[in-house]
């Protein structure tokens, strides 16, 4: 919305376990994100069956790469991967 | 015993901010239809001019009264009045409670979250609430504000209930 949007978008449910080992991925990294709350009912959670295809959360959107991702444990090694220590420079480099 | 005796509350004259002032910025999170996040008016005012409605809480009956009025007269929407405008919401109810509202309103309308009342204070619209011991909420007040984000029209409730003049708030949206 504002000039500063981070790049990151995470879909989140408040207090789900999974979700917040994301979140701690992401602290971890420094990356800045913006988080999206949804409500608890799968039904609720249209908005991110459009971006994801999946009703589930934790999920990510990465506009540093393109990549839109569900299940934490995915996400985390996707993480590890394009923003950890040994990920690609590339990758690295964009995220700046 | 003839008619009915009921009271309407004065609430005074509220110290609130005035037309031709700057509008306080704040972020707090922003509940749609489908998800909700941290927004800031100043985000919402880069875009457009702003409507922001004060209301009391989710399920109080001159919030659902407002949010009817507002929605059937189609206000920021297309074709409607102010067509180019974002008309928020903000009232101290959880955004569960928002999206329930806006399930139940059938509402086009984003609504900002505030549980703290802060956002009121600084607008200078709050109003402790009688019988209910520690909880403050708005006044009913709307704000038109300009990409500048100066007030441009201002009208806070001085009575309890007491409802906007929407007519008068078109008006207003109509001179932007």
């Amino acid at each position: 919305m504002a000039a500063t949007d981070p790049q990151v978008t995470l879909y989140r449910l408040q207090a789900c376990p999974f979700c917040e080992r994301v979140v701690r991925k992401l602290d971890e990294y420094d990356i800045e994100y913006r988080s999206r709350f949804v409500e608890p009912m799968h039904s609720k959670r249209n908005a991110v069956k459009r971006v994801s295809g999946k009703r589930t959360v934790p999920a990510i959107v990465d506009e540093n790469t393109g990549v839109t991702m569900s299940e934490s444990a995915n996400i985390v090694s996707y993480l590890e991967g394009t923003y950890g220590e040994g990920a690609e420079p590339e990758a690295q480099a964009e995220a700046q | 015993m003839s008619g009915i005796d009921f009271e309407v509350v004065d609430l005074g004259e509220a110290d609130s901010v005035a037309v031709g002032e700057q509008a306080p910025d704040f972020t707090r999170p922003l509940v749609g239809r489908e998800y909700w996040e941290d927004v800031s008016l100043s985000d919402l005012t880069a875009e457009g001019p702003v409507v922001l409605v004060f209301t009391t809480m989710d399920g109080a009956f001159p919030s659902t009264y407002m949010w009817n009025a507002i929605r059937d007269r189609g206000w920021g929407t297309e074709g409607g009045p102010a067509a180019e405008a974002t008309v928020v919401g903000l009232s101290i109810s959880t955004p569960y409670e928002h999206e329930t509202l806006i399930d139940e309103r059938n509402m086009e309308y984003d609504l900002f979250s505030d549980p703290s009342n802060a956002v009121a204070e600084s607008y200078g619209v709050p109003n402790d609430l009688d019988g209910m011991e520690g909880v403050a909420e708005p006044r009913p007040a709307v704000f038109v504000i300009d990409t500048d984000r100066r007030v441009q029209y201002a009208w806070v409730a001085s009575e309890w209930p007491d409802f906007p003049d929407y007519d008068e708030v078109e008006a207003a949206l109509a001179d932007l």
